[in-house]
């Protein structure tokens, strides 16, 4: 199904410079294209690949979160990431990146399109003039990473206050809940009675394991 | 006993006094009415909005001229708690997505940390999910079926819909503990087998549903009010509606052939059971409510094919005490009572996700209201809110 994907694709006229990397995300196709292509992304996928239905649009930061837990304590409730920054399927160019799911209701099939945005001004074209539906998930998107999507109709705030500032679901907005009270989750990690203290779920176990 | 007096034979009260500011009021003299637009504020809290959802509706006389939901009432930002939970501690989030469905929220979640990690349920905890799916969807579409005949002034509907649904909400109680969060799926399999005699009581609610479904075919859907209120109101012509991304019943209630169990990559038990997708071709609030009704008697055949065909066996696969989940991302869709329910987890190899896209039903669903409420009466709005059937937890997140 992917390379019939693709094959259309390519015939609708949008490949090379359009197309910067394809993957297969366990079963899913992940298309990622240039940031300048990303509304004629979406015309292709309606015109071409019957993809009339939208799913979603959202973002993603690939930035490593703040470390959090405090091993000293043996707080390791809240799950470490990874330090470094990696990319995930397609790879990506930078922080910031938009992602959408289109389907098709009458060839049942769908597909994920990435595009990279910029780190400093995260900017990208509106989906609006080709899924109405893409009004509310981009003005989820602005508020929630900051992304400007050009062409839309009215960029405001759609589930936090008007006066909100910042972006939550970029890696450097702190859970603010986590930062003025450790998680009270704290008192499970004591081991069991009748366990070896080496089993309890502490950070070294949990590297020591894989 | 004083008969009651006539507004004009009342006597006169100290009249119009001069306020600063205020000018004379003008009601009775020989001057043209103002008709300009007038400002509906409809919620946060009102009967007709199902939680707290504010629709702010412009209106000229009694037709909507423009409708501009404010949601976010209810926010509770899971996405981003998702990043600070570990895998098995994200599905108390989840469950509180759509309350009345928990255990279809859980589905997908388990199923995108399963195919992460490689592992697969055991037969048996795939069709245990399945029946729990199926009899979540039964809850939450009779209590559907119940209350739009109360939103269109019926009220009785609504008594027996939440009769019929505690039946069903008494099972998943007696299998998971939990009427509403039954917090009951595991990553590769389930907390725990069925009881003792669950199957038997399930066989038998399974007849009360049907023969509910037959007293609200008659109830409702006979009642020429109810079809006087319903038929060509909130028409969503399919091209319209799978652009705004509705699905679910109310997309098949637009004739859209499109039903994730069947045309989704094969989940649960489903690919093993023997259903028909119902679809009305008017796309009007009362084929949703059609729809909905054929989907409940279906999901009650459903549930009755799962407790012929359960496998024995194990409801768990192994897996490690504490759970990795190795790098990769994935997404995972299931069709669930509200529509299309869908999970982009991506991981990094750790044991919690790094990021959770949560796609709910409701909130596309919802995102139709400004196009479909536009020049329809007043009545009507409260037609098509109770016949999109959303719920807010499920539009917040």
């Amino acid at each position: 199904m992917h390379d019939e994907l693709l094959a259309l694709l390519k015939s609708a006229g949008f490949n090379g410079d359009a197309i910067l990397e394809t993957a297969d995300a366990h079963g899913g196709l992940v298309v990622r294209v240039a940031n300048a292509q990303w509304r004629r992304a979406a015309e292709v996928a309606k015109e071409h690949l019957a993809c009339d239905y939208l799913s979603f649009i959202s973002g993603i930061d690939w930035q490593p979160a703040p470390r959090e837990g405090d091993e000293a304590g043996g707080d390791t409730s809240s799950p470490v990431q990874p330090t470094e920054m990696t990319f995930g399927a397609a790879g990506s160019a930078g922080r910031f990146q938009v992602f959408a799911h289109v389907q098709s209701t009458s060839k049942k099939w769908g597909l994920t399109f990435k595009s990279d945005v910029d780190d400093a001004d995260p900017r990208v074209e509106s989906w609006v003039p080709v899924y109405s539906g893409a009004d509310w998930h981009e003005r989820e998107c602005w508020e929630m990473y900051g992304f400007t999507f050009d062409g839309h109709p009215g960029l405001r705030h759609l589930y936090l206050p008007f006066e909100f500032e910042g972006h939550p679901l970029r890696k450097d907005y702190p859970l603010l809940a986590r930062v003025v009270k450790p998680w009270p989750g704290l008192v499970d990690v004591e081991p069991m009675p009748g366990e070896p203290d080496t089993d309890a779920p502490s950070e070294a176990a949990t590297e020591a394991e894989t | 006993m004083t008969a009651p007096t006539h507004a004009s034979a009342r006597s006169e009260g100290p009249g119009w006094v001069p306020q600063p500011g205020v000018s004379e009021p003008s009601v009775g003299m020989n001057v043209e009415l103002d008709t300009g637009d007038m400002v509906l504020n409809l919620g946060p809290q009102h009967p007709a909005t199902h939680g707290t959802l504010r629709l702010v509706i412009r209106l000229d006389g009694e037709r909507v001229l423009t409708a501009d939901p404010v949601i976010g009432y209810m926010h509770r930002g899971y996405e981003k708690l998702t990043e600070f939970r570990t895998y098995p501690q994200v599905t108390t989030l989840i469950n509180r997505i759509d309350w009345l469905s928990s255990f279809a929220n859980e589905v997908p979640f388990m199923d995108a940390a399963e195919r992460l990690m490689g592992i697969e349920a055991p037969p048996r905890a795939q069709w245990i999910r399945t029946t729990l799916t199926e009899l979540s969807r039964i809850a939450t579409f009779l209590l559907f079926l119940g209350e739009m005949g109360l939103q269109v002034g019926a009220l009785t509907p609504a008594f027996y819909g939440f009769r019929d649904r505690e039946h069903v909400l008494n099972l998943i109680e007696a299998a998971t503990g939990g009427r509403f969060h039954p917090n009951f799926n595991r990553i590769g399999g389930l907390k725990d087998d069925l009881p003792w005699g669950w199957i038997a009581e399930t066989r038998a609610t399974m007849k009360i549903v049907l023969d509910a479904c037959d007293q609200f075919e008659d109830l409702v859907l006979g009642n020429e009010i109810f079809g006087a209120r319903t038929r060509g109101i909130g028409i969503i012509p399919s091209d319209v509606g799978t652009a705004y991304g509705v699905s679910g019943s109310n997309l098949r209630a637009s004739g859209v052939d499109w039903d994730l169990r069947r045309d989704a990559r094969p989940y649960l038990a489903y690919p093993d059971l023997d259903f028909k997708v119902w679809t009305h071709p008017d796309g009007d609030s009362y084929s949703r409510y059609w729809v909905r009704l054929q989907e409940t008697r279906e999901a009650a055949r459903m549930v009755l094919q799962c407790l012929e065909g359960m496998p024995a066996g194990p409801i768990m696969a192994k897996v490690p005490r504490i759970i990795k989940v190795p790098e990769g991302e994935v997404w995972v869709e299931t069709e669930n009572p509200l529509g299309q329910m869908a999970y982009y987890v991506v991981s990094k190899g750790a044991t919690g996700p790094f990021r959770v896209k949560i796609r709910s039903a409701s909130f596309s669903n919802v995102s139709i209201l400004p196009w479909l409420l536009q020049g329809v009466f007043v009545p009507d709005v409260i037609t098509i809110l109770a016949s999109l059937y959303f719920i807010l937890g499920d539009i917040d997140r």
